[in-house]
């Protein structure tokens, strides 16, 4: 059972009255506990597909199944629940809110998922800990480095034990010795949480890491290179 | 971190822009309270002075109000003595009355012959006793300066008169009005001045024993209650200003055992109405009540009916909705105003927080919950802009209460002191401060609107 499942998917963006394709004919299967990449020069597509694969958008035509879920059937208050509960977001710009701690970062999205007090608790200080930062539990983004700021969004993201981590060129805004830190997190934290990531990136080093690699290019995909081939094999 | 908390460190993030909307509240909201003190104190003022004036209620003959006035003879209360006693000793009455007390309005024509002048006056015949305690009634602390009557301790020919009256008398000089201005001297003679009727009416007046002709005295001319004229000796004891010009230009008070010998001479004495105050303007309904049940029942077969002060003086409710108006204009200005504040900070974050609102929509919030947390923003923001300005009004209003500023009501001629009644005003405090918070949600609630309609990648691309 894939994990995403894109099936003859389009995507125009309106430019005026003229139509822009940023995606044609894309069929996509990603698996389950893979550590996919999404590769291709700027502007052909990387971050609306994975806007598509991240429920935050929708397709023009095609079929976006994510998690065993037909997204283009849910309303949006039934899309964000299932985004709350399948899904999570890792950006390039950390994303964090500035008014909450580390520690309530991490505890937002567990929050829209009405978790009881007390696990979430334990669930966000395990979390913490496990990227490294439970001294920094308290301390506010503004007060926390680049590298640490991306731990407290990987964590984040795992919060709500989603199906699904989406990154957005993690780590284009970092220097490539934090960078290669926060991917082999990144990797550590999707085989300890039996967690699907799809990247969008350009870096080297997240592609050297990847077990599915998907290139596009205006659009399209060109090829997608898989390590192994079972649909198991990740796991 | 519930939604409120979330909402208040988002306040906090900006905090010069917020204390600014906050400063804008606070001054809209003191604005209103301020004024609305103000003018509670003005009105409560006002009440005061004309429940001074006429009491509460007045049992009239039926008509008078509309019909008779100046015509006491046609419209007159012979049985006052015995209905006074009656509202007095009533159960349900006495425990609400002050004061009861007679009153005779009669018109008439006052002349000092030895200048050759004349003027006519409305007169009214009280219990100078009694309307001196009329006086005294304060229900809302205004500590009113109203001044005794002159007539006090005087003998039955004293009278008092307007400063206008004075001045048409020429009477200024010898009563010591200040600010009067002198007549030109008159080419004619005081004889010839003066009707021919009058002077022989007043020669005839005189008598023997007649005081002693001095520079207040004068004569007044009536109709009695047969038609014909009878004319009085009286002597002004003190000129007073009473406000208005046209009042000011006529008014004259005697004692009411003179005004009713000048109109009713031999006659049985009659009064035109019959003054009731009670303690608390609250109990006039109760009181109206059982005098209406009294005036139905006891004396069914006298022609009667009750009017209040309010009706007695129009512009006691002209000046309330005057006030009124001023309030409601300078209320929905501030709240205009406050809107457009609220609206523009809620707008800003918003735009600030575009990114944010996408990152959030990303990791599942719904847009009701944006929605929810821009207008928390907004309730907050109200709720502290209303908390902070009852304090600084109230703080502001007891300083203004303590300063010893005095007030001049319109028509009045004496000062109250300047008071802001906002202290204890439940109404107008509880009314300012949920109109802000209203205001402020309304205002907020369009910007949450937009932000929780943002397209999450369009949110999360905004740079």
């Amino acid at each position: 059972m894939y994990t995403v499942i894109l099936k003859n998917v389009h995507k125009i963006y309106q430019l005026g009255s003229v139509g822009v394709p940023a995606l044609s004919d894309i069929n996509l299967d990603i698996r389950p506990n893979c550590f996919t990449v999404i590769s291709g020069p700027s502007g052909s597509g990387k971050t609306t597909l994975l806007n598509l694969i991240g429920c935050i958008d929708r397709p023009d035509q095609g079929e976006v199944i994510v998690a065993g879920q037909a997204i283009g059937q849910l309303s949006d208050d039934a899309l964000s629940d299932f985004r709350a509960r399948h899904l999570g977001f890792i950006f390039q710009n950390f994303n964090l809110l500035s008014v909450l701690s580390a520690y309530e970062n991490v505890e937002y999205p567990l929050r829209l998922t009405q978790m009881p007090a007390a696990q979430r608790r334990a669930r966000v200080l395990a979390l913490l800990d496990a990227v490294g930062l439970a001294d920094k539990a308290n301390n506010r983004p503004g007060q926390l480095s680049g590298g640490q700021r991306q731990r407290v969004a990987i964590a984040r993201a795992l919060a709500p034990a989603p199906q699904l981590v989406l990154a957005d060129e993690p780590t284009a805004n970092l220097d490539s010795q934090t960078g290669a830190a926060i991917i082999a997190l990144m990797r550590q934290m999707q085989r300890e949480h039996q967690v699907s990531f799809v990247f969008s990136s350009h870096d080297p080093q997240v592609q050297a890491q990847a077990d599915d690699a998907v290139f596009i290019r205006d659009g399209r995909i060109t090829h997608v290179q898989r390590r192994v081939d079972s649909v198991e094999a990740c796991a | 971190m519930n939604t409120l908390l979330l909402a208040l460190r988002n306040l906090l993030r900006n905090r010069r822009r917020s204390l600014t909307t906050l400063l804008a509240m606070v001054i809209g909201i003191c604005a209103v309270l301020i004024f609305g003190g103000y003018a509670r104190n003005a009105t409560y003022a006002l009440q005061t002075g004309y429940v001074q004036m006429h009491g509460h209620l007045q049992i009239q003959h039926s008509n008078y109000f509309l019909y008779g006035s100046g015509n006491p003879a046609a419209y007159g209360i012979a049985n006052y003595p015995r209905i006074m006693d009656v509202v007095k000793q009533d159960p349900v009455l006495a425990p609400l009355l002050t004061v009861v007390t007679p009153k005779l309005q009669l018109g008439g024509i006052a002349g000092n012959f030895a200048a050759g002048v004349s003027k006519n006056v409305i007169a009214s015949g009280i219990v100078v006793g009694e309307q001196n305690q009329l006086r005294t009634w304060d229900d809302y602390g205004s500590m009113s300066y109203s001044p005794q009557f002159a007539l006090t301790g005087t003998s039955q020919e004293s009278v008092i008169i307007g400063t206008g009256v004075a001045r048409m008398l020429q009477l200024c000089g010898p009563l010591k009005v200040s600010n009067c201005p002198q007549a030109p001297v008159a080419p004619v003679s005081a004889e010839r001045a003066a009707p021919d009727d009058i002077t022989a009416l007043s020669a005839l007046e005189q008598r023997a024993d007649a005081l002693p002709a001095n520079q207040t005295h004068i004569e007044m001319l009536a109709a009695n209650v047969h038609g014909a004229p009878n004319v009085v000796n009286l002597n002004v004891v003190k000129a007073e200003n009473w406000g208005f010009k046209e009042f000011d230009d006529t008014v004259m008070i005697m004692h009411l055992a003179q005004a009713q010998r000048l109109v009713f001479g031999g006659a049985p004495p009659q009064v035109t109405a019959i003054q009731i105050q009670l303690r608390h303007t609250s109990q006039m309904a109760a009181a109206r009540a059982r005098l209406e049940q009294l005036l139905a029942t006891t004396f069914k077969d006298e022609p009667l009916e009750i009017q209040d002060f309010e009706t007695l003086a129009p512009i006691y409710g002209q000046s309330i909705r005057f006030f009124d108006s001023v309030f409601g204009f300078i209320a929905t200005l501030i709240g205009v105003i406050v809107l457009f504040t609220v609206g523009n900070t809620m707008s800003m974050a918003v735009v600030e927080r575009t990114v944010e609102i996408g990152t959030l929509r990303a990791m599942g919030q719904r847009r009701s919950g944006i929605r929810a947390l821009f207008m928390c923003e907004g309730l907050l923001l109200g709720l502290m802009g209303a908390l902070l300005g009852v304090l600084t009004a109230l703080l502001l209003a007891g300083l203004i209460n303590h300063s010893g500023l005095t007030w001049t009501p319109p028509g009045y001629v004496y000062a109250y002191p300047l008071k802001v009644r906002v202290w204890g005003d439940l109404g107008l405090i509880g009314g300012s401060a949920i109109g802000l918070v209203l205001v402020a949600i309304v205002s907020a609630w369009w910007p949450a609107n937009r932000a929780a309609k943002l397209m999450i990648v369009d949110a999360l691309r905004h740079v």
